[in-house]
């Protein structure tokens, strides 16, 4: 390596540090508030604890409302992707296997939600959503989740399934097998991959969500994570080390989420982002 | 080829044997059973709403009943005549404009750094993603924290200048450029992914080619891998628009529009003066400004970006 290498990596990899430390500090000041007094974050919020203190972060494993939202939200999103992987790929099996009169009609159609914002009609949605009398169940945000979600998965999943080897439902079809049935003992195995994309995506996506939950949920007993975190921080407006370990915990689970499916994560958002 | 009847012509199978055929070979069953749970769904819960704000908007409503009250355009008109929502689109712009001049370059740039495959870029890559993987509202909380001129990055700098303690978020001129801060911190990893995964296409053999004709680096990121990934760059593009049109989780925790109404955005908008305070026709018309621009974008989109060609 001659010296104008070595200092131009050099410089690279100190600029990219200081990014890095940009979007780590304040990652970093949220784990260590946990540990510390409130006294303590006041004078030095990004060192370590002078002592690591436990009780923030013991009290808020030992309440139960803070299991209580995480196993709601995971109720919640794991419905939301078992539903949308069903209905969407049983949707996009049909656009890609089967002509019919209409069906590049209805295929634009369920393309629509493509289009806009999900907040646009956040406030005809809560109206159905009360009318129908969901307000306040999972379902007031597991069903609208998955109706939007479908016109991207519908969008993929159809783009792979015209790639499957057209001559295997040709030989399955000569051996009697139906549609319905080619779809689930054949398709639906040979799809893992883009399945898994299209499910993380959804998983994220239903994860995170705020607004949504925020207009149709009430009591504190459906409360996704998001909401709790709100209420916590809204019961210990004062007590940084309070939201700041709540914050800590609640996070836990997405960035062990993320590192053990890196790639399908990856894929999902952005792969997935460009091809719609 | 004389004791056996003739089949009807293949093509031309009379009406009743030709529907016995769609009906036992399963076709029409595979439509009637696989495709209408998606229709459902999706008219139920996307299509409905939606023309419903187009219905809703043109009443005064608090969501009891059935609309009945009339109103014309009287809802549009008053959100144009409305200063707290002038700022919303206005902050929605400065959104838009800090994204395409600040956040994307600044992702293309480590994007340039960091899309050869080596662990060191690896890391590097998978930190500048973690801020996009987060909940907007956890990500905003944690910025709270941060502006908090009481315990925060302000207050620590505060503390080191030796200055009277700041509050950023509360303040009229600053809490926005606040805001921004976290925009691009949140989403700036995103963008960077879409110009790898551009990047990591562009043949190296153009490269190549260009360094032995005597391209310097500059040259090369600008004459040989820009030109290459423009259609990542144009949908990195699109979806900074689109996003800053609904920005609303990581304002919530922030400021929750404050102060004086100074950091809201079109959604934040819609919810405080639609819904939490009933006024479902009037949050319906703003939906459908919305819609409206969310439709815009989406057509100029096409129209600059998918004519010229790029798949």
């Amino acid at each position: 390596m001659t010296g104008p290498h070595v200092w131009r990596n050099v410089a690279r990899i100190s600029l990219l540090l200081v990014v890095a430390s940009f979007v780590l500090a304040p990652l970093w000041a949220t784990v260590m508030g946990g540990f510390k007094t409130n006294a303590e974050i006041r004078t030095s919020a990004f060192a370590l604890p002078d002592t690591w203190n436990l009780e923030v972060y013991g009290s808020i494993l030992a309440d139960a409302a803070f299991w209580r939202y995480l196993g709601n939200s995971l109720l919640i999103s794991c419905t939301a992707v078992v539903l949308t992987l069903l209905v969407g790929s049983a949707a996009a099996y049909v656009f890609a296997q089967i002509r019919f009169f209409g069906s590049e009609f209805l295929f634009s159609y369920l393309l629509l939600g493509m289009m806009f914002p999900f907040a646009t009609a956040i406030l005809p949605l809560f109206i159905k959503v009360r009318d129908i009398g969901l307000l306040d169940t999972y379902w007031a945000v597991i069903l609208p989740q998955t109706a939007f979600g479908l016109s991207l998965a519908i969008l993929l999943f159809r783009t792979f399934f015209q790639q499957l080897p057209k001559e295997l439902f040709e030989a399955a079809y000569i051996d009697g097998c139906g549609y319905v049935r080619f779809f689930l003992r054949f398709t639906l195995p040979l799809s893992t991959p883009i399945l898994a994309t299209v499910g993380v995506f959804v998983f994220v996506q239903s994860w995170n969500n705020f607004l949504l939950p925020l207009v149709v949920l009430n009591s504190r007993e459906v409360f996704t994570w998001p909401l709790g975190m709100m209420q916590y921080r809204g019961e210990y407006v004062t007590q940084w080390n309070q939201t700041l370990a709540f914050v800590t915990l609640s996070l836990v689970p997405a960035v062990v989420f993320f590192l053990a499916a890196q790639k399908y994560i990856v894929a999902g958002l952005t792969g997935g982002a460009v091809k719609g | 080829m004389t004791d056996t009847t003739m089949p009807p012509p293949e093509d031309r199978p009379a009406w009743g044997e030709r529907f016995r055929r769609v009906a036992t070979n399963g076709r029409l069953t595979a439509v009637l059973i696989l495709l209408p749970p998606a229709l459902i769904l999706f008219t139920l819960f996307v299509i409905l709403p939606l023309g419903e704000s187009g219905w809703y908007a043109f009443y005064d409503w608090n969501g009891y009943g059935t609309p009945e009250d009339f109103v014309g355009l009287r809802n549009f008109e008053q959100m144009a005549g409305h200063s707290v929502f002038a700022t919303a689109v206005g902050n929605t712009v400065k959104i838009i404009v800090v994204s395409l001049l600040v956040q994307m370059p600044l992702a293309l740039f480590l994007a340039l750094l960091v899309y050869r495959k080596t662990p060191t870029n690896a890391a590097f890559r998978l930190i500048f993603f973690v801020p996009y993987i987060m909940a907007e509202v956890a990500a905003g909380l944690i910025w709270s924290f941060v502006f908090d001129g009481n315990y925060g990055v302000t207050a620590s700098i505060a503390t080191t200048l030796g200055i009277e303690r700041f509050f950023v978020l509360a303040d009229r001129d600053l809490a926005f450029y606040a805001v921004m801060t976290v925009i691009v911190w949140k989403y700036f990893g995103f963008h960077m992914m879409i110009y790898i995964a551009a990047l990591q296409g562009v043949p190296e053999d153009h490269i190549e080619a260009a360094r032995i004709e005597g391209a310097s680096r500059p040259q090369i990121v600008r004459h040989v891998q820009i030109p290459h990934i423009r259609p990542a760059i144009a949908v990195s593009a699109f979806f900074a628009i689109i996003g800053a049109l609904q920005v609303f989780d990581l304002i919530i925790p922030l400021t929750n529009g404050g102060p004086s109404n100074q950091t809201q955005t079109i959604v934040t908008y819609l919810y405080e003066f639609g819904l939490t305070r009933l006024r479902i026709g009037f949050g319906s018309a703003v939906g459908v400004v919305l819609f409206v621009a969310a439709v815009l974008v989406a057509v100029f989109y096409q129209r600059i970006f998918m004519r010229k060609g790029t798949p």
